[in-house]
């Protein structure tokens, strides 16, 4: 079974071709790394899979994206139950100013559901999955943004969990964050892995290896090299791959 | 050239500077065998410790490059090898040392008929040449000599293998010479080991060019 497919994708923004003849599959339960150069395109590659690029004009695609078998760009899915399967983490953690329990109940309001018992065993069965439970069970009506940094990014993990996704999508979520959080964003990716599918771009390499059963490296838009992130960062197949992971590029 | 570059060329370099002095450890311990020459034994003794400080310098250097500068494939597959193959060629060193220490113990040269029917000097051509073949391959990126490397070690190991029967037959004719045979067995046993560390610098050379493991996969076995 295929989680999440690119085929044959081709992006422009204007008459710029950001990603070119792209051809990806994601196997369920895995991690998959996207790395290359900044302005290669993966976050473009990214926001395709929960149509977060439809926003920015001049946007244009060709090819399909589909999650879960569906295609996302197909007239008839409907945005708010298509994103219900697409969770998203970014680089800077974005909490509402709202209280801790507001931010991770957001997603279930937002699709209707107002059931008190059903809103807080949710809230509490995802904060416990981004690991952050037991720091925040006693406050959970304090602001969000009293939080710390890399609480604030797990409380967005939360938040993404809590919609029960199939696929998370992180760009740099650990970029902002000290080495200690970003070890345990990391050991969350990694447990996460068992119920979800996880895209993550990263600029940290050593992060890349660490957590990613996959990684695909991409330059100027294209697709070089994808492959099991052992093999990348042991003996990588293309040229341009090893000059960028070994620091020699340009 | 990125920051790796200048620790990597480091270590290539000061790895070269000990496998070439190995290389003069062993002619030198050679000459002082079949010559006869104390002096040139005591040298090769004194300068032990000097392959002995390469080997920790290059221990500590990989170790730093390991920890601190994260390398990655080409660069990560040279600082494993690099590693072992410091390992390898400290104990050709060893041997080296050893052979000298033969050499000095001795009370002149090995007589000529010893050293042909023990097959010395061809044993010593042997290894020799597969020490320097193996230095050559690292230092150019000589991918394809590499492999005539498992060839030379071929003829090493027949040698040695006939050994114990050479010996028999030498003390027999010779008895009076036994310390002397028993001294020149142990050396074509350090030949012979000689050649097996070699072998295991040839893997690590194709773990480097290849990122393939030869390891035990075809080791001989007709022993
Ligand atoms: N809204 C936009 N309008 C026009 N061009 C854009 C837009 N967003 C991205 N691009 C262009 O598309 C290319 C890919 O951008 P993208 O943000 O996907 O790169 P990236 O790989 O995520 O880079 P970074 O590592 O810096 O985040 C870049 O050349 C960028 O300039
Ligand atoms: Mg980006």
């Amino acid at each position: 079974m295929t989680q999440a497919e690119a085929k044959n994708v081709n992006v422009w923004y204007n008459n710029f071709q950001a990603l070119k003849n792209i051809n990806l599959t994601f196997e369920p339960n895995t991690i998959t790394a996207l790395i290359g150069p900044s302005g290669c395109g993966k976050s473009t590659f990214l926001r395709l899979f929960n149509r977060m690029n439809d926003l920015i004009p001049k946007f244009r695609l060709e090819g399909m994206v589909t999650v879960n078998g569906q295609n996302v760009y197909s007239d008839d899915v409907r945005l708010d139950e298509m994103r219900k399967n697409v969770g998203m983490v970014f680089q800077k953690p974005n909490p509402f100013p709202k209280s801790i329990f507001e931010n991770v109940a957001y997603g279930l309001r937002v699709n209707g559901i107002n059931n008190k018992k059903i809103l807080e065993e949710t809230v509490e069965h995802s904060l416990k999955q981004a690991a952050l439970w037991d720091e925040v069970k006693e406050s959970l009506k304090k602001s969000a943004l009293e939080l710390s940094g890399g609480q604030q990014q797990r409380l967005c993990i939360a938040r993404a969990l809590a919609v029960q996704p199939k696929l998370i999508l992180m760009d740099e979520p650990a970029s902002a964050l000290d080495p200690i959080s970003t070890a345990k964003i990391e050991e969350l990716i990694f447990e996460l892995k068992k119920t979800y599918t996880i895209l993550i771009v990263t600029h940290n390499l050593q992060q890349a290896g660490r957590i990613s059963d996959l990684t695909a490296f991409l330059y100027l838009g294209e697709l070089i090299e994808y492959n099991h992130t052992k093999k990348i960062f042991l003996n990588p197949d293309d040229e341009r791959t090893q000059n960028y992971i070994t620091g020699r590029f340009g | 050239m990125t920051v790796i570059d200048n620790n990597i060329e480091q270590i290539k370099s000061d790895l070269i500077q000990m496998w070439t002095l190995v290389i003069n450890q062993m002619e030198k311990a050679r000459l002082a065998l079949v010559n006869g020459d104390k002096n040139l034994a005591r040298e090769v003794r004194m300068n032990e410790k000097r392959v002995d400080a390469f080997e920790l310098k290059l221990d500590m250097d990989s170790e730093y490059v390991l920890m601190l500068k994260n390398p990655v494939a080409i660069d990560l597959r040279f600082i494993l090898s690099v590693l072992k193959i410091n390992y390898n060629i400290e104990r050709i060193g060893d041997y080296a040392n050893g052979i000298a220490k033969v050499a000095e113990r001795l009370d002149g040269p090995v007589p000529e008929d010893i050293l042909q029917a023990t097959h010395l000097p061809e044993m010593f051509y042997t290894a020799q040449n597969m020490i320097h073949v193996s230095l050559k391959a690292f230092e150019n990126s000589e991918r394809n000599s590499v492999n005539h490397l498992f060839g030379m070690d071929e003829k090493l190991d027949k040698t040695n293998n006939n050994a114990n029967a050479i010996i028999c037959k030498l003390i027999q004719e010779k008895p009076d010479d036994i310390m002397l045979i028993l001294n020149a067995l142990s050396v074509m046993r350090k030949l012979e080991r000689t050649g097996d560390h070699i072998l295991n610098v040839a893997e690590e050379l194709i773990y480097y060019f290849d990122a393939n493991i030869v390891k035990h996969s075809k080791k001989n076995e007709d022993f």
